[in-house]
């Protein structure tokens, strides 16, 4: 279960993503406890698998809509599905990234593994509770889930 | 008016820059918004292994390294270009942003450490800071 430093880690780290990659700001909501049967994915989402000090995963779930808006944020005029991929799990990577700054080198965080609608779900460990905080930037809503032992 | 030394007219033969990272967005943003007359991109790559194929090909004198990637990471490939040219000079942009990386990837050669996310002003003065000692 994440302590209240630990959820405050990754609340940070995405109001700080938004902020500088996107230089503009995201309102994060109250964060929750994910039921276990609830996955509420968007189209695409970055899935970072976490191991080391911690176990688990850490993913950021966003709408095409969304994206594309990021994409165009950081003047990238190619906003073709393998770019929308691409930022999905740059977004996810940088925020579990950022995160040992806070948890340290011990950790580690994988390669980003993308998953698009229609797909697989992302794998959460057993006895893990997902913790989702609420993003909305824009007029678009998304959501990181942190879903750590 | 930019305070980048962009502006400046150069008369030295630009630099060799190569860019490594899995994230194409994040390579085609770094080859993009770097706004430094001196630098001239000559090859991206997507990870350690293939950073090393670019090396050999395009003998760049400055590298901008992701840390996280497949089949090689930023630190082990810090490692093997240092060995091969000693005077290159390697800008590490991860997000990883704990200071035991940082100093590791210092201890195994890198110049300097941008962590992301960044602003292109960001990436700028990092790699003018970077060229400051070149």
């Amino acid at each position: 279960m994440l302590d209240e430093q630990a959820i405050r880690t990754f609340l940070y780290g995405t109001t700080r993503y938004f902020e500088v990659a996107a230089q503009q700001p995201a309102s994060v909501g109250s964060p929750y406890l994910m039921s276990h049967d609830a996955t509420e994915l968007y189209e695409y989402t970055g899935v970072i698998s976490v191991s080391g000090r911690r176990d688990g995963i850490v993913y950021f779930t966003a709408p095409r809509g969304m994206l594309t808006v990021l994409l165009m944020r950081m003047n990238e005029s190619d906003v073709s599905h393998e770019n929308l991929c691409d930022i999905v799990g740059e977004v996810a990577n940088t925020i579990a990234g950022n995160a040992r700054r806070d948890f340290g080198n011990q950790f580690h965080i994988s390669v980003p593994t993308v998953l698009t609608a229609g797909g697989e779900e992302p794998r959460r460990p057993i006895g893990s509770q997902p913790i989702v905080i609420p993003i909305n930037w824009r007029s678009h809503s998304a959501r990181l889930v942190v879903c750590l032992k | 008016m930019s305070s980048f030394a962009a502006e400046v007219p150069c008369l030295m033969p630009p630099l060799r820059l190569l860019i490594v990272d899995d994230s194409n967005v994040m390579r085609r943003r770094i080859e993009r918004s770097q706004r430094l007359a001196q630098l001239q991109v000559v090859g991206t790559a997507r990870d350690g292994r293939e950073a090393i194929e670019r090396f050999i090909e395009t003998d760049p004198d400055v590298v901008t390294m992701d840390i996280t990637m497949p089949n090689m990471n930023g630190i082990e490939c810090v490692e093997e270009l240092v060995r091969m040219k000693p005077g290159v000079l390697i800008l590490i942009v991860s997000a990883l942003a704990d200071k035991a990386t940082a100093v590791e990837a210092m201890e195994k050669g890198a110049n300097g450490f941008l962590n992301k996310p960044f602003t292109d002003r960001q990436l700028n003065e990092a790699l003018q800071e970077l060229l400051g000692g070149a």
